[in-house]
């Protein structure tokens, strides 16, 4: 199991695994990943393992401000 | 209450005539003084009006956890428009949350602009000035552009200024109130000793509080709720934007002292006697 904005799901490899998933897509545009509360920079979406237990954030745009 | 004058007959004049009188924010030489807040809008084709109509160039976004289910894309909206994308990091309590939403951000939107928020509670979404300055301090030094959400307080805008943000942004009045301009002596105080641009970010109610920020030396002024809140958020962001302009215009030209008595306006000299 990870935990995805705060929900449990199953394992995924890696970022981009997961992001392709949830329907964003490893290309998405404004979108940002933080790993156990360290952010993960997109050039590390393919290659970094994603281990079991890791609280994933998922972060995009909306409005606000 | 003092007002900013006019440093120079040029500078005034170009404004009027609406040519060089360029509002330059860390570099950046923006088309308007007035930038906009994509909050509160209902819907992306309003927002989009709304941003055509006050002509603002830098437009704020949050960054908040994905909705695979939402609908379009507002970052396509924002650039299809043709307007920059100023990411905030609203919500965030503490310094440490902050310069992790600022690093997303830069991460998500691949640029080191950030509006700093760090607030200290809920009712007031007043801004925490300790951990304010805490995280200017490390957002500076990670090379980000700082535009700081700060309190009324020159010590603090000066402080601000000191470690390195590009701006400073005091309120007005709390976020959302529409109160206008509670302390204008201390908005007036802090513009005149900026070396920074300063930017009113919060309390604009209507376009004569906006009006009244540059009156008072602000070099912007920053609206989401005023306009997206509106009955007619499209009419209202045309009418503080004509205000943003009319008041910039009024600072520039330097505007008469207050007095107690009147002064007269007709010559006294060669009045007939009617006797």
């Amino acid at each position: 199991m990870i935990y995805v904005n705060g929900d449990e799901q199953p394992d995924a490899a890696t970022v981009a695994a997961l992001l392709e998933r949830l329907g964003v897509g490893a290309q998405a545009r404004g979108v940002a990943v933080a790993l156990d509360g360290e952010v993960l920079p997109r050039s590390q979406w393919q290659l970094a393992p994603l281990a079991p237990g890791t609280r994933v954030e998922v972060l995009g745009a909306i409005q606000g401000g | 209450m003092r007002f900013r004058v006019a440093e120079t007959e040029s500078e005034a004049e170009a404004a009027a005539k609406g040519g060089d009188d360029e509002f330059v924010l860390a570099g950046r030489t923006l088309p308007s003084r007035l930038l906009l807040g994509s909050g509160g809008f209902t819907s992306f084709e309003l927002l989009a009006r709304a941003v055509e109509a006050s002509g603002a160039a830098l437009v704020t976004v949050a960054m908040r956890r994905i909705d695979p289910q939402a609908r379009g894309s507002l970052l396509d909206v924002l650039e299809g428009l043709g307007v920059a994308v100023l990411p905030n990091t609203a919500g965030c309590y503490t310094a440490r949350d902050a310069v992790m939403t600022a690093q997303l951000a830069r991460e998500a939107l691949q640029s080191d602009w950030v509006k700093l928020e760090v607030i200290g509670d809920e009712h007031t979404l007043l801004p925490d000035a300790p951990e304010l300055l805490i995280a200017a301090e490390q957002l500076v030094a990670d090379g980000f552009i700082v535009l700081p959400y700060t309190t009324d307080d020159p010590i603090l805008a000066r402080r601000l200024e000191d470690v390195g943000c590009a701006a400073v942004m005091p309120l007005g009045s709390p976020i959302g109130s529409g109160m206008g301009i509670g302390n204008p002596y201390n908005i007036a105080l802090i513009c005149e000793r900026a070396g920074v641009p300063v930017v009113l970010d919060a309390g604009v109610g209507t376009a004569s509080d906006a009006a009244l920020a540059m009156e008072l030396g602000c070099a912007a002024v920053l609206c989401a709720s005023a306009i997206s809140r509106a009955e007619d958020p499209v009419a209202m962001a045309e009418a503080i934007a004509s205000a943003v302009h009319a008041g910039r215009l009024a600072s520039l030209a330097g505007r008469i002292p207050r007095r107690l008595y009147a002064t007269a306006s007709s010559p006294q000299a060669g009045m007939p006697d009617l006797g």
